[in-house]
């Protein structure tokens, strides 16, 4: 897959992940592995990237006797979430044109 | 390995970065490895299933920007004295031209392999328009003059354009494999910034 457009996806999954609940790390991996291959390093990358673009906020709190940070989606994370929708819909649309052909050979 | 040990070669490896930066990611991989145990497997295996240390570190180093890295390893790691100022600046003709002369060494490399795969393409196109302009002639023979030295330059045009083909799919590999060796060889000087001789 294109490195550009993997970037987006997993930026978008791991706010898609973090939507409905406020969650760690090891769960976003867990959550989003059926879908898209994350390593722990990667991860690490975007969550950074998104809490300075202010779509996520950052929170430590004890879980077990260790700390454990949780990430939860701001506003504008969600705000992303939409507009990505939007965006793959007008894709979809390409796709099931480009794909077209195909259907009717069989 | 344990998690310590693994923890242990991270800090080692990313030396050199903010200490504060290297604090983060520590911690970020011991929270991902006590959850994995908490899920019910071994401290080993959490450990397995984050990969090498060298490879995570290999892979930190490659998402960092080199500047970052060369502005960490020149900060003082304590105030400069008035007199040592006084050099720097002084020093001034001597260092900028230094300075100037390592990012045109670094850039001409790029140049270099960049222009090793542009002369392979352009060899490509040469070898695709020469076959072309031998049809072209090959044709004007036949109509004009001789068949048969047209069909030879027909024949001539065809092995070009097989040569141009055979080439073209050769020029994508080598510009493909030109790509993985720059991105080696950025990964290899970064990591020479932060790998500190003791």
């Amino acid at each position: 897959m294109d490195i550009q457009l993997k970037r987006g996806l997993l930026d978008v999954c791991v706010l898609a992940a973090i939507k409905d609940k406020e969650t760690y790390g090891y769960q976003i991996i867990k959550d989003v592995k059926p879908f898209i291959e994350m390593s722990e390093s990667t991860l690490y990358t975007i969550l950074k990237r998104l809490e300075t673009a202010g779509m996520l906020k950052v929170r430590t709190a004890e879980h077990g006797g260790r700390l454990r940070k949780y990430y939860k989606i701001t506003g504008q994370g969600l705000r992303k979430i939409e507009e990505f929708k939007r965006e793959w819909k007008e894709i979809m649309s390409v796709y099931r044109f480009v794909t077209k052909e195909d259907e009717a050979n069989g | 390995m344990d998690k310590e040990a693994f923890l242990q070669k991270l800090r080692q490896g990313l030396a050199g970065l903010p200490e504060e930066d290297i604090a983060e990611r520590l911690l970020f991989y011991s929270e991902m490895i006590d959850d994995r145990k908490e899920d019910g497997i071994t401290e080993q295996q959490a450990v397995d299933e984050i990969g090498s240390a060298e490879d995570v570190i290999a892979q930190i180093m490659s998402e960092i920007p080199l500047p970052r890295l060369v502005m960490e390893r020149v900060k003082p790691k304590r105030t400069l004295r008035i007199w040592e100022i006084v050099l720097l600046v002084l020093g001034f003709p001597v260092w900028l031209p230094l300075l100037l002369s390592l990012a045109a060494v670094v850039l001409s490399a790029y140049v270099v392999i960049w222009a090793a795969a542009l002369s392979l393409w352009a060899v490509d196109l040469s070898a695709a328009g020469f076959s072309v302009s031998l049809v072209v002639y090959a044709a004007v023979f036949i109509a004009k003059s001789s068949f048969l030295q047209g069909l030879a330059f027909f024949g001539a045009g065809l092995a070009f354009a097989g040569a141009a083909i055979l080439l073209f799919i050769g020029c994508g590999y080598a510009t493909k494999g030109l790509f993985v060796l720059t991105k080696e060889i950025i990964i290899k000087i970064k990591l020479s910034f932060v790998k500190r001789v003791k």
